[in-house]
């Protein structure tokens, strides 16, 4: 039945690897790579030479290939589109079969897709825009440790986005005065307060004294507030032994959540963190250190959407996503696209949001957005609006700016966003409104009346960066 | 204006909307209209002060099912200050399809709370 045979030399990757008449199945892993082929390359040769380098092709012809069953195993291009706005780009769409990755391993998936073929001669840039997870692969990831449910009802949050401040200055304040920051922010009324990612175990602040200190921050303002209240503290660390050590011990001392980073960790350590969290009740908050390095060009990489979705799978109960209004600008629409992919159940194909596939998510939980970095008060209505209530709004420089301190800027920002909510939910628009609902808010709160005069009031100019690709 | 000279004191709050000013009846009503209109179930809870801390607080009779009228959940909230006059009482909207609370926040609180 054997009919090949063995034709040593470089053969065209379209032979194999084109395949337009292709229907992809359900258990398919489907990915949507943006590519600029180097001149000469026609399309569909490059096309097929990523999905060949990114799935079982390599340069030449071996003999072993004839010892396995190659149709089986192999990724097809199997359609291909024009990039709006861009005559070099061209859309691939590559169906890889789901036994080419490893249950449960986010990690085989990019180490597979985005692996070799980013340096791959025939193509000048590559971008991984989107992929679609088989709901065969999501059912074999652990995701979220808790998810946004369960966090609420944990934490006693309902009906509102959550306030949190990552604590300022970011290096250099010893661990007592560093708990002092926090439990100051959290009697003023925030929900949770956030390490910054920089913060690991220096010389000026060992992990263990911080911890210490905060958690009995953490622990007085929620019996002095009557409110649940968190510090985000992060276990990131050298080695995943020590990040363990460190896991451990914030749950040794009562507290609800800790935090990691991702990116710099990589996703292996993540995941084995994200299980140790779902074992022991504990809530993961995730930053995203190293992404715009990912991300941004919007040529070559990997969209923030992918990584996001593999965070999702990978396990965490919050991931940043940006502002879209602060200092850290996203497009509104792609961010909007992506925070859907946190939260939903399914997500809808939807180009005008860069969503480029339906998305079941199945029963998998929901991760909450975080939106941060240099927002302030008169940001908040159109952070409501925009983020919805699965989501925690971080303040900095917005909470310890204020003139009163921690406790006041805190205090000011609460007014606000439950001001936001109030008139969201009596039918005001938030956007077109929310300075009138601020000044009447503030009339009543002499620390928000401040924190207005503070900050200049801001316009929201969404038009301004666009990087979706659209005509 | 010379705030940073004031001592900020930290209040007793319980969650949603208790940095605004205690709700009236009309600002209560529209949290129930938005409530029903969101397709949730009004109901509510009622604790003495000193366990509010727990996740459970007494329920006031079942879950409003199906209830459309803000007025009869506006009602419920009397009988249920009426037959608990020192207890904290909280609104809460039940979302099935999260299944968890929509919306949740303290409606009553008794003198000196």
């Amino acid at each position: 039945m054997a009919s090949k045979t063995f034709d040593a030399g470089v053969q065209d990757y379209q032979l194999t690897y084109w395949t337009p008449d292709y229907t992809p199945l359900d258990t398919d892993l489907l990915a949507c790579f943006k590519v600029v082929p180097q001149e000469g390359v026609p399309r569909e040769e490059a096309a097929a030479a990523v999905a060949a380098e990114s799935s079982t092709g390599t340069w030449t012809t071996v003999w072993t290939d004839l010892l396995t069953d190659m149709e089986f195993y192999k990724g097809r291009a199997y359609r291909i589109e024009d990039v709006p706005g861009d005559k070099n780009a061209f859309y691939a769409f590559i169906a890889y079969p789901l036994d080419l990755f490893e249950e449960g391993s986010v990690v085989n998936v990019l180490t597979s897709l985005v692996g070799n073929v980013f340096g791959f001669k025939a193509v000048r840039s590559l971008r991984l825009e989107d992929l679609r997870f088989p709901m065969a692969f999501i059912k074999t990831c652990g995701g979220p440790p808790s998810g946004i449910q369960v966090e609420r009802d944990k934490l006693n949050k309902y009906g509102r986005p959550m306030l949190g401040c990552t604590i300022k200055p970011k290096l250099g304040l010893s661990a007592k005065n560093y708990g002092r920051a926090v439990y100051e922010c959290l009697r003023g009324g925030l929900d949770l307060t956030k390490d910054d990612e920089n913060i690991n175990s220096q010389p000026f602040q060992r992990w263990r004294d911080r911890f210490e200190f905060v958690a009995e921050a953490v622990d007085k303002a929620t019996a002095e507030t009557g409110e649940r209240k968190g510090h985000y503290l992060n276990v990131t660390a050298g080695t995943v032994e020590e990040m363990m050590k460190r896991a451990e011990f914030a749950k040794e001392l009562g507290q609800p959540i800790i935090m990691h980073d991702f990116l710099t960790a990589g996703f292996t350590a993540n995941t084995t963190l994200a299980n140790w969290c779902r074992e022991n009740g504990m809530l993961l908050h995730i930053h995203r250190a190293m992404h715009a390095v990912i991300d941004r060009n919007p040529l070559h990489g990997i969209h923030f959407r992918v990584l996001a979705k593999c965070l999702r799978l990978s396990g965490g109960d919050h991931l940043h996503t940006g502002t879209v209004v602060g200092k850290l600008e996203g497009d509104r629409a792609s961010t909007l696209g992506f925070v859907d992919q946190l939260r939903e159940s399914f997500v809808p194909e939807d180009r005008s949001r860069g969503v480029f596939f339906d998305q079941d998510w199945g029963s998998m939980p929901g991760v909450m957005a975080v939106a941060s970095g240099g927002i302030h008060v008169w940001h908040m209505p159109a952070l409501v609006n925009i983020f919805g209530d699965d989501s925690v709004l971080q303040f900095g420089g917005g909470t310890q700016g204020h003139p009163g301190g921690n406790a006041a800027g805190a205090a000011a920002n609460r007014v606000a966003l439950e001001a936001c909510v109030k008139a969201r939910n009596e039918g005001r628009d938030l956007e077109r409104e929310g300075g009138d609902i601020l000044r009447e808010a503030a009339r009543t709160s002499k620390e928000l009346a401040v924190a207005l005069e503070t900050w200049k009031e801001i316009k929201f100019e969404f038009d301004t960066v666009d990087k979706l690709d659209v005509q | 204006m010379s705030i940073q000279t004031d001592d900020y004191r930290t209040k007793y709050t319980l969650e949603t909307f208790s940095f605004l000013p205690e709700f009236t009846a009309d600002e209560i009503y529209d949290q129930i209209v938005y409530i029903i209109n969101q397709g949730w179930t009004p109901a509510l809870e009622h604790e003495a002060p000193e366990a509010a801390s727990s996740h459970y607080w007494g329920m006031w009779k079942l879950p409003m099912f199906g209830t459309r009228d803000p007025n009869a959940v506006l009602a419920e909230i009397d009988q249920c200050r009426a037959a608990y006059p020192n207890h904290m009482i909280r609104l809460i909207g039940y979302d099935n399809y999260t299944q968890c609370q929509g919306h949740n926040f303290v409606v009553y609180r008794p003198r000196g709370m």
